[in-house]
């Protein structure tokens, strides 16, 4: 039922996508959401487009997938630009109705947001499909390595998300488990208005709680018996190499990314 | 000789006592689990630690490399003090300890960086713990499934996964707290025969904390607990024989030793000291011929 869950939506492949070191695409990231609010042109939003259309069709991964993670926020979308049109009011008048003014400049604003939003869903999708949740909390704390000189917990914070994520389903497994046992023992839990569905879920939180913090500590102890010392002197497994496709698909990046600067100041 | 042999102990532990302190301050309620423990395990041993619910046995286990420390007498692992903070990882590197459930002690989402988290602690180099990590997944029988994740596996898998993550920091003793009461039957023989691999052919150390007693013939070795102390410490023949007192501590005895038990009450004079199926069968056919 609830095992279905799956946090971060890896999809597995052996795209080019696939493939690339993870720190660097966190980092092609961070400059293709700079790149998409940094043109305030159409040709700029255009060649937004056409970056991530391109890596879409890169991850060999089916379109619905990418259609499936807007589908959420469809209502929002909607809600934002009507907001976007109705309350703009500069620029020529297209339609105009008592105190209802539909302009251009509205109609433009909101147009922008909606790509805007939609391509910036579309590319962190792009992200999260093609690299396992696990790998991803790898590769940031290795990019925030450096902040560890001010003391900042990096390790930890890592450690805590992987930890996380390696319990989800384990505790998913037990809250089925949980349910179970309190529908045996005629705990009602779908019926009632919502006050009541809130209630019944109290006998399903109390124990899940009281065991996660057994688990939490029959955890740390094995922990400590794998020597365990916090994050100075650790050794990895898992290794990270960047290579020419890497250094490639950055350059590319940044080559759209003046691209749409370029553009956005010759047309101012 | 006798330096020798105090050599060839890896478990050592003089006069151990450890208690548990509950209610206030002024008015402590103190609960003696381990009272006055003496035992000394050889390398390459293959010892069970008997005993029912409460008797001390997990926190016997908890002793034997550093969780917990003897609020008075020693615990010595090759030789070095348990107390001794300085060599704490050393301890640990050198008696690695299995737990009952294989979810609580699965750290990674993959099954080699969890075998791989020890070897990370203590700060491996790459090719050094690539190799180690193979080597460790191959001896528990799990390397075929080193990229899986751990949900995907059976009980007696993820144990097994468990006990790889122990032997790849290379220990000369491997403790086992029940790691077969979480199990189905099925995993339950898997987890046994990876652990008399591991004891015969790498020559590791096994303590093996159960209550069931079938695991506890296979052993070379039986130590019966009771309300903290030790009864009985000698081989599975000699400690089973004694039936009557090992019900009486709230323990079972094998079946085949009771049926010879019960045979012999009827005056058939058959050796009390039979645990395995067939020595009893053949013991039962030589009375019938």
């Amino acid at each position: 039922m609830i095992k279905d869950i799956t946090l971060g939506q890896y999809f597995p492949s052996d795209s080019i996508i696939h493939r690339l070191d993870p720190r660097f695409k966190i980092v092609i990231m961070i400059v293709y959401m700079i790149m998409l609010f940094s043109g305030d042109s159409l040709i700029c939003l255009g060649i937004g487009t056409l970056y991530t259309l391109i890596s879409v069709v890169m991850t060999k991964i089916s379109f619905k997938l990418y259609i499936k993670s807007i589908k959420p926020i469809f209502p929002f979308l909607i809600f934002t630009a009507l907001l976007n049109i109705f309350f703009i009011k500069d620029g020529d008048i297209y339609f105009q109705w008592k105190f209802i003014k539909i302009t251009s400049s509205g109609v433009d604003t909101s147009i922008f947001m909606i790509v805007r939003i939609v391509l910036l869903l579309i590319g962190t999708s792009v992200l999260t499909y093609t690299t396992s949740p696990i790998v991803l909390t790898d590769a940031i704390e290795r990019l925030l390595n450096p902040l560890k000189k001010i003391k900042f917990p990096v390790h930890e914070l890592a450690m805590i998300m992987s930890i996380a994520l390696r319990f989800i389903p384990t505790l998913i497994e037990e809250t089925d488990k949980i349910i179970s046992a309190q529908k045996a023992r005629g705990a009602e839990l779908d019926s009632g208005n919502l006050i009541a569905k809130t209630k019944g879920l109290i006998p399903i939180l109390i124990p899940l709680l009281i065991s996660s913090f057994r688990r939490a500590e029959e955890l740390a102890t094995a922990m400590e018996c794998r020597c365990y010392n916090g994050g100075d002197g650790r050794t990895r497994l898992r290794q990270m190499k960047s290579g020419i496709s890497d250094y490639i698909a950055l350059f590319f990046t940044v080559l759209f990314f003046i691209a749409v600067i370029i553009i956005n100041h010759i047309i101012k | 000789m006798a330096e020798i042999k105090i050599m060839e102990n890896i478990i050592k532990t003089e006069n151990l006592k450890f208690n548990y302190q509950n209610g206030s301050e002024e008015k402590p309620i103190i609960n003696e689990v381990l009272k006055d423990i003496n035992i000394e395990i050889k390398k390459g041993e293959f010892v069970a630690v008997l005993g029912h619910n409460g008797s001390g046995k997990s926190t016997f286990a908890k002793h034997l490399n550093a969780i917990l420390l003897p609020c008075s007498g020693k615990v010595y692992i090759n030789n070095i003090d348990t107390a001794d903070d300085d060599n704490l990882f050393n301890i640990r590197k050198c008696a690695g300890m299995v737990f009952q459930n294989p979810d609580n002690q699965i750290v990674a989402s993959i099954v080699e960086e969890d075998v791989a988290f020890a070897l990370e602690n203590m700060g491996v180099p790459y090719e050094e713990m690539r190799k180690r990590v193979d080597d460790a997944l191959k001896a528990v029988g799990m390397y075929d499934y080193r990229f899986h994740s751990p949900n995907q596996l059976s009980g007696g898998q993820k144990q097994r996964v468990a006990i790889a993550g122990i032997i790849a920091m290379r220990p000369e003793c491997i403790i086992l707290d029940e790691p077969t009461a979480m199990l189905d039957p099925q995993g339950r023989r898997e987890v046994m025969k990876t652990i008399k691999t591991l004891n015969k052919e790498c020559g590791i150390t096994i303590v093996l904390i159960t209550h069931y007693m079938n695991e506890a013939v296979e052993c070379g070795r039986v130590v019966v607990m009771d309300n903290g102390r030790i009864v009985f410490d000698d081989t599975p023949e000699n400690v089973f024989s004694n039936v009557e007192e090992i019900r009486k501590i709230g323990l079972d005895i094998p079946q085949t030793t009771e049926l010879i038990y019960l045979l012999n009450k009827e005056g058939l004079g058959l050796d009390s000291h039979i645990i395995t199926e067939e020595q009893c069968i053949n013991a039962i056919e030589r009375l019938l011929k």
